[in-house]
């Protein structure tokens, strides 16, 4: 709270001769005074924490704006370090990044993909952001990776589930630490065929909108190949807030598996209504008729409370994980918090760690050195044992956790339990497969 | 055949959320005429009226428990909420359960004297300006009644369950002779729909049997004659608008258990409520409640598979399809009166 | 000038100076300054700024001449941005083609919207442009995905044919926007002591364009055909009496805002490449609807003033958060600096729609004609204070329907 942000112009200013007199004119293309968009000048670094603020993922983006507090208060060295100290790489010492001080800005991406690149573009053109990070929706995310790619910055990608994020639509500047719907999909298949057997009916019920489309076809795709057989899969408006005429037709269709390809309040909703219809209480085919949650966020199942019980869905990381870096990470953001850090949060502050180690590993801020850092990195200690960000499409692959809704929770954020750790290698697909198909990370861009 | 019967029921049930909402609206909208942009907000405080009351009944007092730790591995704090403190476990739980429907008693005189507070506050004094500076002070004013609750109950749903004995679904299929589980419905949704007709007849017996209706229905007819005559309308008008505010409300409160009450629930329902009124036609109560079942029972039909496996997409624009058929077909929508809001 | 009158000549030069000088009056405040996040002075905001601005005036020919009140109007931007973006991926990476063929487009689609709509008056069309807005934007969100993509949005890509452009730079990177060569992102920083200044191409282009879209809106206020519209909205009955159809010619001012809106849309395209489907939902049309009765429906610079307003509390307001407060209150003592950081926190950063609802509600209550009644009585309690003449009323125009505009 003591020293104000540097900017872009601040640094340049420093540069000018004093008095009245016209400075050199620059012009911020490739070819600028600096070598790259918005090289750090001074004695700090400004990073740009974009996440919701209004609109229905408020909550979620205000999670991960206190996750990106942290980080940068154990960057800069305060606080108890966090997971710095259980990360494998070890170049980071509290001592800001490369010696700077790091500085933020936060803005609103009302969970739309103009306002997220007004806001990043604000960032980048205003406050000298060499790096913009968060969000909390794949169309947000789709939209700002652009946005970077052709501004020269890097983008560390918050919570996107879309296989396109990486998929056909990934960038050299954008990086992805979150899972994917396929990824859900892989690991989800093997327990739902324990839990449920490989002889189902699966109904799918799927947002209509290209993250929904991109999870139905990986989760159909993944349990078709051990048994499973999709009966219908039906697409509902995003608008939608009453499920119920998509969801009474279900018990008649012959389907004895629901599976609620939903996020958010969509989720909330579909499930809420689903289990108001007695769905789970009914006897289908002689078997006793299931609902599946592929993405599970904890923030949003407590907004459908009792509901969730015994229902089995994939999250990238929770609290309640027993490795040495998230007992670390969730001490710190407990004490200093009140209470234990979403998913959102973790990949928030990994990403912003992630960005930091690749910095000085690269021992420059410049986007094309950073990405080379990132690419192929590999590194342990984060939460999610060890963990490959891959070159070729800049996604992590690491273990996938698989959950259920608590039966008999302790408290109100113990809602979820771990039922398996899906382990890296069970998640893994080729760069080529058809779902990621299309699309090119093209040259990264130093702007 | 049991696919559209099971659309029906489904339909009778949104068509009840929609036609309860249009009635608030159009009782300050339709028969006022004042554009009132915070009515999807009414709602919304209606359905925290229930949140509200179920925090109020589970208030409680912590005790830490050494024997389990919470998850920084401290003492975990074990809450027990007064009521059962002072009712026992089992009376208190029972209280706990039933706090959705106790929440209409509660709902009533709070939702009213918002109606009242808003009108005399604000709205009075917008009577004779444009129907553009309507908008822009009830829309300021939805804005800020939405930030007040984001303040204090964060932006997630949260859930708000009817009683347990509601809970699960009742089969219809069995009684008409179909299969079981054929035609199923939640019992939450009848408690729903038979909530909305009691309101419904209600508001109308209210406005046909009483001096206090006859007197609004000719105000809203002709104000001016009714002033000369010498009787308070404004004073009436203002009671309309609680009247409206406890309507929208309680549809709100009832509506808490189908879906999660969320801070933005009323902007999701504003637009829907407008374009059910002004279907209905301007002015006409009978005319919104009846475009309300109309476009809930539709709405339905065009989320059938098979509907739509030949129209794609058809359910996303379903209502806003069918309002441009009925405006074009019907000047002043269903049953709208001549005259209002026409210039 | 320009077939404009005295007044509506200096109001003509008003604008031009405002958004020549943009750059400097956007940034009153030096740039490492703690009061620099109140500075609105830089490309994408003042692009913004001019671009809503259009899309207002546009919205204010319809709405202020006529008083008929379309709910619809973003889904004209929206298909104005896409076909600008289409333009870009099949075309070229100038501008030009692309800003004309989101006119074209937008203007064919009110063509068909108006014609229907317009068979209805007050509320009722009100509905019918709401509801053939909320259709667009439903189907592009979901079913026209392939045109649309979707929830992303419309992006360019690198496999793009561009037939008369390259599909990839040298570089491998995509190629920017440009007029004739000149990069639309293209910016000269001027440092003047602690200030600097931000002067972009992209910029440039669209004030040129708004001023050239306020000057053929001040036409049409003044012209025959204007008149009729105010004839339109004070008593179309009277009209049809003297045996003069109304129709056209608001069919022809709903095609004219029509276009402005898809130029709006064009533009918005060129500066960012990227075309989203909330550009179309009915909460953009409410924001167009908001901008321009916050500044003064019906008035010639009102709804640029209401547009400015907003975009200015969206993308400022917005980014405030704790950290900025306690370095704007660090010369307190430490229990006054978190009182004082406490009482703003609800009105910022997160809270910006909180200070927006307020703010809405004060300038509807107290300046009933708009933002720009606020500078009228501002005026006239400044000539009050140096000469006691009275203005006297404005003979040409009905005072109630048209408050006139800001000197």
């Amino acid at each position: 709270m003591s020293k104000l942000n540097v900017t872009r112009r601040g640094a340049l200013k420093s540069g000018a001769a004093a008095g009245a007199g016209l400075a050199l004119p620059t012009i911020f293309t490739a070819s600028s005074a600096n070598a790259f968009m918005n090289e750090p000048t001074g004695s700090s670094v400004t990073l740009g924490f974009n996440v919701p603020q209004t609109g229905p993922y408020a909550d979620e983006g205000a999670d991960e704006l206190r996750a990106y507090e942290l980080a940068v208060e154990h960057l800069n060295g305060g606080g108890d370090g966090g997971m710095l100290n259980t990360f494998s790489s070890k170049v980071l010492d509290g001592t800001g990044i490369l010696g700077k001080k790091v500085e933020y800005v936060t803005g609103d991406t009302q969970t739309k993909s103009d306002a997220a690149r007004a806001s990043a573009k604000s960032m980048i053109e205003k406050d000298g952001a060499i790096m913009i990070t968060g969000g909390s929706s794949s169309g947000v995310a789709i939209a700002v990776q652009g946005l970077c790619q052709e501004a020269g910055v890097i983008f560390m990608a918050g919570l996107t589930h879309s296989n396109d994020t990486t998929g056909k639509d990934k960038k050299a500047n954008g990086f992805r630490h979150f899972f994917n719907g396929y990824m859900s999909g892989a690991a989800l298949a093997p327990v739902l065929k324990n839990a449920y057997g490989s002889d189902r009916k699966a109904y799918h019920l799927t947002a209509d909108y290209t993250w929904g489309w991109t999870q139905q076809e990986s989760i159909a795709a993944a349990t078709e190949a051990l048994g499973w057989e999709t009966v219908n899969n039906v697409l509902t408006p995003l608008a939608a807030t009453d499920f119920s005429s998509y969801i009474a037709p279900v018990l008649n269709s012959g389907a004895d598996v629901l599976v609620l390809n939903h996020y958010g309040g969509n989720m909330v909703n579909s499930l809420t209504n689903a289990v108001q219809f007695g769905l789970r209480e009914k006897q289908v085919n002689g078997k006793n008729f299931e609902i599946v949650v592929p993405l599970y966020s904890r923030l949003m199942a407590k907004g459908a409370g009792e509901n969730v019980k015994g229902i089995f869905g994939s999250t990238n990381w929770h609290w309640s994980l027993q490795d040495e870096g998230s007992q670390a990470f969730v001490k710190s953001f407990g004490t200093k918090y009140g209470f234990p850090p979403s998913q959102a949060a973790h990949t928030c502050y990994v990403q912003t760690l992630l960005y930091a180690d690749a910095v000085t590993r690269a021992g420059s801020f410049a986007p094309c050195d950073v990405a080379a850092a990132l690419e192929g990195f590999e590194f342990d200690g984060l939460g999610n044992g060890p963990t490959l960000y891959r070159a070729e499409d800049h996604q992590c692959f690491k273990d996938v956790l698989v959950v259920k809704g608590k039966d008999n929770p302790t408290s109100e954020f113990d809602l979820l339990e771990i039922v398996e750790i899906t382990p890296a290698a069970q998640v893994t697909y080729p760069v080529d497969h058809p779902m990621f198909a299309g699309g090119a990370l093209g040259e990264c861009n130093n702007g | 055949m049991d696919a559209i019967l099971l659309q029906i029921l489904n339909g009778l049930d949104k068509g009840s959320a929609y036609a309860l909402i249009a009635l608030g609206l159009t009782l300050i909208f339709g028969t006022l005429g004042v554009v009132n942009f915070a009515h999807g907000a009414l709602f919304m405080l209606g359905a925290f009226c229930s949140v509200t009351l179920s925090r109020l009944l589970t208030l409680s007092f912590e005790t830490i428990d050494e024997t389990k730790t919470d998850f920084l591995g401290n003492p975990m704090k074990v809450k027990t909420p007064y009521v059962e403190a002072w009712f026992g476990p089992e009376t208190g739980a029972a209280i706990i359960d039933w706090a959705v429907p106790l929440s209409i008693l509660f709902a009533i005189p709070i939702m009213i004297s918002i109606g009242f507070a808003m009108e005399r506050g604000l709205i009075k004094h917008f009577y004779k300006r444009p129907h553009a500076d309507q908008i822009l002070v009830t829309f300021g004013l939805a804005i800020v009644l939405q930030e007040i609750i984001k303040y204090f109950f964060g932006a997630n749903p949260i859930p708000t369950p009817a009683p347990d004995v509601f809970k699960g679904s009742f089969d219809f299929g069995v009684l008409l002779g179909f299969d079981p589980n054929v035609i199923i419905y939640p019992y939450w949704r009848m408690v729903y729909f038979l909530f909305a007709m009691i309101i419904i007849g209600g508001v109308f017996a209210f406005l046909q049997f009483t001096t206090f209706g006859m007197v609004v229905r000719a105000g809203m007819a002709d104000r001016e004659t009714v002033g000369l005559l010498g009787i308070d309308i404004d004073k009436r008008f203002t009671m309309m608008f609680g009247l409206a505010a406890a309507v929208a409300g309680l549809a709100g409160v009832m509506y808490a258990p189908i879906n999660s009450p969320n801070y933005h629930m009323g902007m999701d329902f504003l637009v829907l409520s407008f374009v059910v009124v002004v279907v209905g036609g301007m002015g006409s109560l009978p005319g919104a409640v009846l475009a309300g079942f109309l476009l809930g029972i539709l709405e339905s039909f065009a989320s059938m598979t098979w509907v739509k496996s030949i129209l794609p997409g058809i359910d996303q624009i379903i209502i806003y399809l069918v309002a441009i058929i009925i405006l074009l077909t019907r000047p002043r929508g269903l049953m709208g009166r001549k005259g209002v809001m026409e210039d | 000038m320009l077939g404009l009158d005295k007044k509506d000549t200096t109001l003509l030069l008003v604008v031009i100076a405002l958004a020549m000088f943009a750059p400097f009056l956007l940034n009153p405040f030096p740039s490492g300054s703690a009061m620099a996040q109140f500075n609105a002075g830089y490309p994408d905001l003042m692009q913004r700024f001019v671009i809503f601005g259009i899309f207002a005036i546009g919205f204010n020919i319809l709405f202020g001449l006529t008083g008929y009140l379309s709910f619809g109007h973003a889904a004209f931007l929206g298909v104005g941005s896409y076909s600008a973006v289409w333009m870009f991926k099949l075309l070229s990476m100038n501008v030009v083609p692309a800003i004309l063929l989101a006119m074209v487009i937008a203007g064919l689609f009110s063509v068909l919207i108006g014609f229907v709509s317009l068979r209805r008056s007050g509320i009722y069309f009100s509905i019918l442009t709401l509801a053939f807005a909320q259709m667009s934007f439903n189907l592009a969100y979901s079913v026209l995905t392939p045109i649309t993509n979707g929830e992303t949005g419309l992006q360019l890509t690198l496999d793009d044919p561009r037939v008369l452009g390259q599909s990839a730079t040298d570089q491998g990177g995509i190629p920017v926007t440009n007029f004739f060569g000149i990069e639309m992102r293209a910016t000269h920083t001027l440092d003047v002591g602690a200030w600097s200044f931000d002067f972009n191409a992209g910029y440039y282009l669209c004030a040129i364009i708004m001023i050239f879209a306020f000057y053929i809106s001040l036409r049409i206020f003044r012209s025959p055909f204007g008149l009729m519209l105010r004839a339109v909205k004070s008593n179309q009955q009277r009209l049809n009496y003297t045996g003069l159809n109304p129709k056209p010619y608001t069919l022809a001012a709903f095609i004219i805002s029509g276009m402005y809106a898809g130029l709006a849309g064009g533009l918005m395209a060129s500066m960012d490449p990227l075309a989203g489907a909330e550009r179309m939902q009915w909460t953009a049309s409410g924001e167009v609807v908001l901008m321009t009765i916050l500044g003064g429906a019906g008035t010639l610079i009102g709804p640029v003033l209401g547009a400015g307003f907003i975009k200015y509390f969206e993308n400022i307001f917005s980014k405030i958060n704790d950290n900025v407060l306690h370095q704007w209150f660090a010369f307190l003592p430490d229990g006054m600096e978190d009182t004082l950081v406490f009482l703003v926190h609800p009105f910022v950063g997160k809270g910006w729609h909180l200070t927006l609802g307020i703010l809405f509600m004060l300038v509807v209550t107290f300046l009933p004609g708009g933002l720009v009644e606020g500078g009228q009585r501002l005026s006239r309690l400044l000539r009050r204070g140096r000469k006691d003449e009275d203005a006297g009323p404005d003979p040409e125009h009905h005072p109630k329907e048209t408050p006139h505009v800001a000197e």
